[in-house]
């Protein structure tokens, strides 16, 4: 395809439209993940999440100033939520990232969470893809850290960034249920409001009653807007990332990343299958009768089924 | 389903008046689009690198400060020399209607003065957006 | 504010009214609308009487004009002893059309000048920065060093006139020299009257012309209140505004609310720099928007007087009377202006002149027609000011003060702007303050909703807007328009290349060093900053050197 040999030569236009090709999982977007699928694995992929207010785009734009001075290549994808009564979204990340627009090393992009039918984690691992191949050496995916299909998508990193700040009352409690085992680094951002030590301590009384984790998360103090202490959150990044490298863990936890990607994969392409085969034919509505006047049981149903796929 | 629409809305120059370009970010969310914002004091160059990173499909630009007939014509010529004339510009804000035949010259699709409707610019984008 | 037995009595007669003759009335002929509303959409009563201000105690709420709580003006006898400041903003193109503008605003009788700069001197470049492409003398005049000063007020003495300033960000550099333009007519700092807008917490949330970030600014504004208060006494050091707040969309209680908890961190921040609050308090002055809807509006500039004086009083313990009395300047609004049969605007503007001047405005400018078109003409600008001058003069209303005191609607609604105002701030106090509440856009977010609102509501015909929405017609495209001659950019960029070839540029490095080491420092900079416009460093520079030291502000965008 001529556009990824454009993409592949640094030009920023063919990768935007590659990017919206896999978005909207068109017809081509198989096709472009088979073609340029060897040239990724490359980039350091780095998960920013947290609430929302938390400063994340502040952040990642004092983040990507840092390496840019390193002269890596960075790509951003900016997560925003969808409004879930009209389908649009305003996508308002990259006022914060203004700087950046013009930096020829760095390339962002704004993502909707939308009601993608294969799973915004899906999206979102494609862009990474892209990204990747057009020769950014580190890609960072921001998103706010509210829901499953977020959390999905942070795991898809290789490090992940917890941003949190003070002042959100009791909202480190209710993260800690779901969230909290994830972030790699913890980044207490706004460090000059007052609680920010406060918040520090009790995240890291959590981290030393939690058991199970392979490394101890690292608790950074900084403030984003005043451009403080970011190298020490970069520093922590690199070691992290360094760590995992000299220990194997990069690579087993990309090996993990593939096989859930690659179970979701099929599982898409089963469900479709199956309702595809039940739907055509009336049978959904017959099968449904027997099993809900306990004729059969569902087990043997979805032997029967799976069976027409052999 | 008919395609998702991307449009991107810029303050560009120095003004600081962003209720209009606010306005019409909600309107055209609630309408089903996605928008991307970049804010207050957009250079041309901004605006174009931004458009061409988020694959919009229309740029939407607000001023009322006077300096459209420098900024607008700066954009479009920008577009052209990254090959990407094909992404939709419109403009809003206060425009004397003696400069709008000059900057639809230019290449500008449309231009929207105080007083439009949000549902005339959702109408516009939807039937001009390829 | 009654006597208890009278408003039982006439509870029953209400009642009755109601029934009798209310019902009877409405069975034949229903209200046109299920739901009245004013201007920023608050339901409106069908009738108000005595009981809705039952509760209002006359000395404490409403009271006698210039006395605390100072609700029905700051003075005793309001216009019967002097009318207020007829002050049209102008400004555009270079120092010398805005001086020729001035002299003629002056000679048709306009008693203040105010001066409208351009947006790359209100965000500190200088005309030959690349972000002021295209915009050097558009919405303003161009001044990039004391020589565009110089020019500007040629020919005006300056202690003959009140100047008032649209400048925040930098404020002080623009302060600065117009002092120096004053020392060279040989009139004395303490001789000068006037105002300089410098409330940059409203540029965070409305309006966009800030620089630095919030702290520096706060230090900023705390340096010129601290230095006027020694040397330019009789200066407005600020005009907290709510003007913009409201052109962004927000509600008249949103206005009040939001712009007196601007002014309570202004106060907070010049009491935590060590100022005595009686020392600058009474240097404070306040800039609000008048709508349409006349009686809401009058309210609104009655409840904003009223609470003012109360938080001074109460919160901050001022002790001086002048210290409560919330003055204010007023302009007429911009945003309720049409594209559209243009002629309309001059009768908007008209009940808005009134609605100031019921409301005991202390100055006023009025928009002129073209507004929402281009910058006014002077033809248009000449009937925007004979509106002021037919209402001072014709209407009648100047005669008694605060004529529509007492009137039930009128204290009903001032009383509940006041409510809904305070409900605002104590918000603000609970998320920390104003600056922390625009920060979390808190400030931002609640006009945006406002805003949008309204939008929909005109775009649904339930808001009628005159020739816009209803009763449009076919119309030719208005001729005659002010335009600004691009070649204006280049004229101002020549003008910098001459200064910067003939001033001494030794001195100017030496003062700029000077002010730098006061920006890094503690040191109050005003002094510094005269210094160095007097040796013709520009306003970019001395920002630059600003920027440099403080940093720029990151905007939090509410959508």
């Amino acid at each position: 395809m001529e556009l990824i040999e454009k993409m592949l030569n640094g030009d920023k236009r063919a990768c935007a439209r590659l990017i919206s090709s896999v978005e909207n999982n068109s017809n081509e977007a198989e096709d472009i993940i088979k073609t340029i699928y060897p040239h990724t694995g490359k980039a350091h992929v780095i998960g920013i999440t947290g609430p929302p207010g938390a400063g994340k785009s502040t952040l990642t734009d004092k983040l990507v100033k840092l390496l840019r001075k390193k002269d890596l290549r960075v790509g951003i994808i900016a997560v925003d939520p969808t409004s879930p009564y009209t389908g649009g979204a305003i996508l308002g990340d990259r006022i914060r990232m203004n700087d950046l627009a013009l930096d020829p090393g760095v390339f962002i992009r704004s993502m909707g969470t939308r009601g993608y039918l294969g799973g915004l984690a899906k999206a979102t691992r494609n862009t990474v893809k892209i990204l990747d191949a057009f020769g950014c050496d580190v890609v960072i995916i921001e998103t706010v850290g509210v829901g499953q299909s977020e959390v999905d998508i942070v795991k898809a990193a290789d490090t992940v960034v917890m941003v949190m700040v003070p002042g959100l009352g009791d909202d480190i409690q209710s993260i800690k249920a779901g969230v909290m085992e994830i972030g790699d680094i913890f980044a207490v951002n706004k460090s000059d409001i007052l609680g920010a030590q406060r918040t520090a301590t009790e995240i890291n009384m959590m981290l030393d009653l939690s058991q199970n984790l392979e490394r101890r998360p690292p608790v950074v103090m900084v403030t984003a807007s005043q451009n403080q202490n970011i190298d020490k959150l970069l520093e922590e990044i690199e070691k992290h990332y360094i760590y995992m490298k000299e220990n194997d863990i990069l690579e087993k936890r990309r090996k993990l990343n593939i096989k859930r990607e690659l179970v979701e994969l099929v599982e898409e392409e089963l469900r479709k299958y199956v309702i595809k085969e039940t739907e055509n034919k009336g049978e959904m509505e017959s099968v449904t009768l027997s099993l809900y006047t306990k004729e059969t049981d569902p087990f043997t149903i979805r032997d029967i089924l799976l069976s027409k796929i052999k | 389903m008919s395609k998702l629409i991307r449009v991107l809305i810029a303050k560009p120059g120095l003004d600081g008046h962003d209720r209009g370009a606010k306005m019409i970010a909600r309107a055209l969310r609630d309408a089903g689009m996605e928008v991307i914002y970049t804010g207050l004091r957009q250079t041309p160059e901004q605006i174009v690198a931004a458009a061409i990173q988020e694959d919009v499909d229309a740029i939407g630009m607000s001023i009322l400060s006077g300096a459209h007939n420098h900024l607008f014509p700066k954009v479009i010529k920008l577009l052209k020399e990254q090959n990407a004339s094909d992404i939709l510009v419109i403009g809003g804000g206060v425009i004397p209607e003696d400069d709008i035949p000059e900057l639809l010259e230019a290449g500008v699709g449309a231009i929207f003065t105080p007083g439009t409707l949000t549902s005339d610019i959702i109408k516009y984008l939807r039937e001009n957006v390829q | 504010m009654f006597d208890q037995e009278k408003l039982t009595k006439l509870s029953e007669e209400a009642k009755n009214w109601e029934e009798k003759v209310l019902n009877k009335s409405l069975s034949k002929a229903p209200e046109s609308r299920e739901l009245f509303t004013t201007g920023s959409g608050d339901e409106i009563n069908r009738l108000y009487t005595p009981e809705d201000i039952s509760d209002l105690d006359f000395m404490e709420e409403i009271g006698f004009p210039g006395q605390y709580p100072y609700t029905r003006g700051y003075q005793p006898t309001m216009y019967r002893g002097r009318l207020w400041t007829m002050r049209m903003y102008a400004g555009f193109s270079t120092a010398e059309e805005s001086n020729k503008r001035y002299k003629y605003l002056v000679e048709q009788g306009s008693t203040g000048l105010s001066v409208a700069f351009d947006l790359p001197t209100q965000i500190g470049y200088d005309s030959d920065h690349d972000l002021a492409e295209g915009e050097v003398g558009k919405v303003g005049v161009a001044i990039d060093s004391l020589a565009d000063m110089e020019i500007l007020f040629d020919g005006i003495m300056l202690d003959k006139v009140s100047t008032s300033m649209t400048i925040n960000a930098p404020a002080s550099v623009l302060l600065a020299m117009y002092i120096a333009v004053a020392e060279k007519q040989g009139v004395s700092a303490d001789k000068l009257r006037g105002t300089i807008q410098n409330d940059i917490l409203k540029e965070y949330i409305a309006r966009g012309t800030y620089i630095f970030p919030t702290e520096p600014s706060m230090r900023l504004i705390t340096d010129i209140f601290e230095y006027c208060s020694k040397e330019v006494p009789q200066w407005n050091t600020i005009s907290i505004s709510g003007y913009h707040i409201r052109e962004a969309g927000s509600t008249a209680a949103q206005e009040v609310g939001f712009t007196l908890a601007d002014g309570i961190a202004y106060v907070e921040a010049a009491i935590k720099a060590g100022l005595d609050v009686d020392s600058f308090a009474p240097r404070l002055s306040f800039f609000f928007n008048a709508h349409n809807d006349l009686l809401e509006e009058v309210a609104k500039f009655r409840a904003a007087r009223r609470l003012w004086a109360k938080i001074m009083k109460n919160r901050f313990g001022a002790k001086k009377p002048q210290s409560l009395m919330l003055k204010f300047h007023t302009q007429t609004g911009g945003s309720t202006l049409t594209a559209q049969q243009p002629e309309n605007n001059i009768v908007r503007v008209a009940i808005q002149t009134l609605a100031a001047v019921l409301g005991g405005t202390q100055s006023l400018h009025t928009n002129s027609k073209d507004e929402a078109l281009a910058l006014p003409t002077e033809d248009s600008v000449r009937v925007a000011l004979r509106t002021q001058q037919i209402v001072a003069h014709e209407s009648g209303v100047t005669n008694t003060v605060d004529p529509l005191a007492g009137s039930y609607y009128v204290e009903a609604k001032t009383k509940e702007i006041e409510d809904k105002a305070m409900e605002y701030i104590n918000k603000i106090d609970e998320i920390g303050g104003a600056p922390r509440a625009i920060d979390a856009g808190y400030i931002q977010q609640e006009i945006t909703d406002a805003a949008y609102k309204y939008q929909m509501d005109v775009e649904k015909g339930d808001v009628i807007v005159v020739g816009m929405n209803k009763y449009r017609i076919e119309e030719a495209s208005p001729k005659g328009l002010l335009r600004v001659d691009p070649i204006v950019g280049e004229m101002q960029k020549q003008k910098l290349r001459d200064l910067k070839a003939k001033r001494d540029n030794d001195a100017v490095a030496t003062k700029l060093e000077a002010l730098r080491k006061a920006c890094e420092g503690t040191e109050n900079v005003m002094p510094l900053i005269v210094d160095a416009v007097k040796e013709y460093a520009t306003l970019g520079e001395i920002c630059g050197v600003m920027r440099e030291v403080f940093g720029e502000y990151q905007q939090n965008v509410m959508l």
